[in-house]
């Protein structure tokens, strides 16, 4: 059974068609990456998945369930985890808090001990451990993004959307990424918009091409590779 | 504004913070019988306006809106304890709870109102509602006698047989007040729901993405910030004995906004700093000069480019940053 769906999912702005009936679907357990060219309306369909961007018509499903009509965060408090594509922590305060708000939100009863123990397990799996007294805004950009995410593992999600997670980073922080990831599979369901195809041939294990707001495409790594309407769709815009 | 956070976990703060609070409490006590009277009716009032600022800050400091328009809680805690007291012979403790009960009713509907904005038009709107209030205190001026205001009778204001005007349990009402306060603020922040305030503060589409309801913390909060200045309010009418509609006029919106600049936005003990450091300023300069004003301006432009988080936020900053 898919854990996310969508229906005829579609976005305008105005006169521009961002994402047009598009009809999606994410089994649970799979690290599905989402590839395109610039504009093709990746971020714009993912920001509708979880909330931040009103669909202007079709249907979002999650986990059997309905969520076309639901506010961001009640989506979030379903299980979903998002990091924006420009990273987007909170500069002024400590790692440990970063980290301790996405902690708290899920807990019942968030007792200061329980808190501290999976803000230090989660800062370690992503390599930032030792800096939780540190303010994030004095972080590199690299280990900014890493902190998102650690925000995003925190929350424990069911799918996490992870919006050009290796942007920006140094070849050797792409490498400790597709690691992280590798350890990932099996645990979450990932959705990743990514441009860099190393990453993408990888750690994806199915990969949805999206062009002008449509699908193109959808497969495994190495078919899309030698997907001929893919490799035009990129050279087009290149 | 300051950062803040657990640089040290959640542990070292929640031993800290209400250490420091009850040093805080304890000193204002023992003071007390050490400073000559006049200061202690100076420090009474100041901590009963502290009140009102710790109430701005819970808004402004720690969850980062804006109001213009705070005098109007201020008043509604007023009137709505002065108001029955005076027409109905309504006892001080009723009389105290009416005064709460209209401030949370009072920003509640603001709150629900104003937060359909934000930035500069959320001040001008709470501005606005503000002004509204002010004017109707006017309007009902055969009842609340507008700005010539009235007196609350002293026999009428004692509680359980303890005379509120006499100076020594005058002060330590304030105190009681006060030091209530100061406990409630420093208990909020260290929650779950305090700690989201900062988070919308810092980020808010972040808090939001984290699964947090941005806009119920906000109205909670213009709720208990309300509500906090309208104690303030009530409390002073009955310390006092007087309410008049200076207290609702914009002026008395824009103290605590300095009150908490001064001493420092998002800290715990900021409001008490900056109240008492103001109300100093004006009462030291006007003893020298007829233009103490002048003396007072010029100060507050000093600390705003030498100090722009406020004393505690400065000491935050420098030497203690598990300043809460």
């Amino acid at each position: 059974m898919s854990l996310l769906d969508t229906r005829h999912l579609t976005k305008n702005f105005g006169g521009l068609h961002a994402v047009r009936d598009v009809d999606f679907e994410l089994p649970e357990g799979q690290v599905r990456a989402i590839i395109g060219p610039n504009g093709a309306g990746k971020s714009t369909f993912v920001g509708m998945l979880c909330g931040r961007i009103g669909a202007t018509s079709g249907q979002v499903r999650f986990a059997g369930r309905d969520i076309t009509g639901l506010p961001a965060h009640r989506r979030i408090r379903l299980g979903m985890a998002y990091t924006f594509q420009i990273t987007s922590v909170f500069a002024r305060l400590t790692l440990h808090e970063n980290v301790a708000l996405a902690v708290r939100r899920r807990l019942e009863k968030p007792a200061a001990d329980a808190v501290d123990d999976k803000v230090e397990s989660v800062l370690v799996r992503v390599g930032l451990s030792g800096r939780s007294g540190q303010f994030a805004g004095d972080l590199s950009y690299g280990h900014q993004r890493l902190l998102e995410i650690a925000m995003g593992l925190a929350q424990e999600p069911r799918l996490f959307i992870l919006d050009e997670p290796t942007q920006g980073l140094a070849e050797s922080e792409v490498e400790a990424f597709k690691s992280l990831v590798r350890t990932l599979s099996g645990e979450t369901t990932l959705l990743v918009i990514e441009h860099n195809m190393s990453v993408v041939m990888e750690t994806a294990e199915f990969v949805t091409v999206l062009d002008a707001g449509r699908i193109l495409a959808e497969g495994a790594p190495a078919e899309i590779r030698e997907n001929a309407a893919v490799q035009a769709a990129y050279l087009g815009t290149a | 504004m300051t950062t803040s956070g657990g640089c040290a976990g959640e542990r070292t703060a929640r031993v800290r913070s209400p250490l420091l609070h009850g040093g805080i409490v304890a000193l204002l006590f023992a003071i007390h019988f050490v400073l000559p009277d006049y200061h202690n009716g100076n420090l009474a009032r100041i901590m009963v306006l502290a009140v009102y600022a710790m109430g701005y800050n819970l808004l402004f400091g720690y969850t980062g809106l804006l109001s213009l328009g705070h005098a109007l809680f201020f008043a509604a805690g007023m009137y709505g304890l002065a108001l029955p007291m005076h027409h109905f012979g309504l006892t001080p403790v009723p009389a105290f709870i009416l005064g709460l009960a209209s401030a949370l009713a009072v920003s509640a509907v603001v709150g629900f109102l104003a937060l359909r904005t934000s930035g500069v038009a959320f001040m001008i709107v709470t501005l606005m509602f503000a002004q509204a209030g002010f004017l109707t205190i006017l309007l009902f001026g055969d009842y609340t006698r507008g700005d010539e205001g009235f007196v609350i009778q002293q026999a009428a204001r004692s509680v359980a047989g303890i005379d509120l005007t006499d100076p020594l349990n005058r002060y330590m009402a304030a105190l009681l007040v006060f030091g209530s306060s100061l406990a409630f603020t420093g208990w909020l922040v260290q929650t779950r729901f305090g700690r989201c305030l900062v988070a919308i503060r810092e980020n808010e589409e972040r808090a939001r993405l984290l699964g947090y309801d941005v806009l119920r913390h906000k109205l909670v909060a213009v709720m208990l910030s309300g509500t906090m200045s309208g104690a303030s309010g009530a409390a002073y009418a009955l310390l006092f004995g007087y309410a008049g509609a200076t207290f609702a006029s914009v002026q008395y919106s824009i103290f605590p906004l300095l009150w908490v600049l001064l001493g420092g936005a998002g800290t715990t003990a900021g409001p008490l700093v900056g109240t008492l450091f103001m109300f100093y300023l004006i009462d030291l300069s006007s003893g020298v000069t007829s233009a103490y004003m002048l003396i007072a301006g010029l100060a507050l432009v000093l600390l705003t480019l030498f100090a722009p988080q406020g004393l505690a936020g400065e000491l935050k900053r420098r030497a203690l940053p598990w300043l809460p």
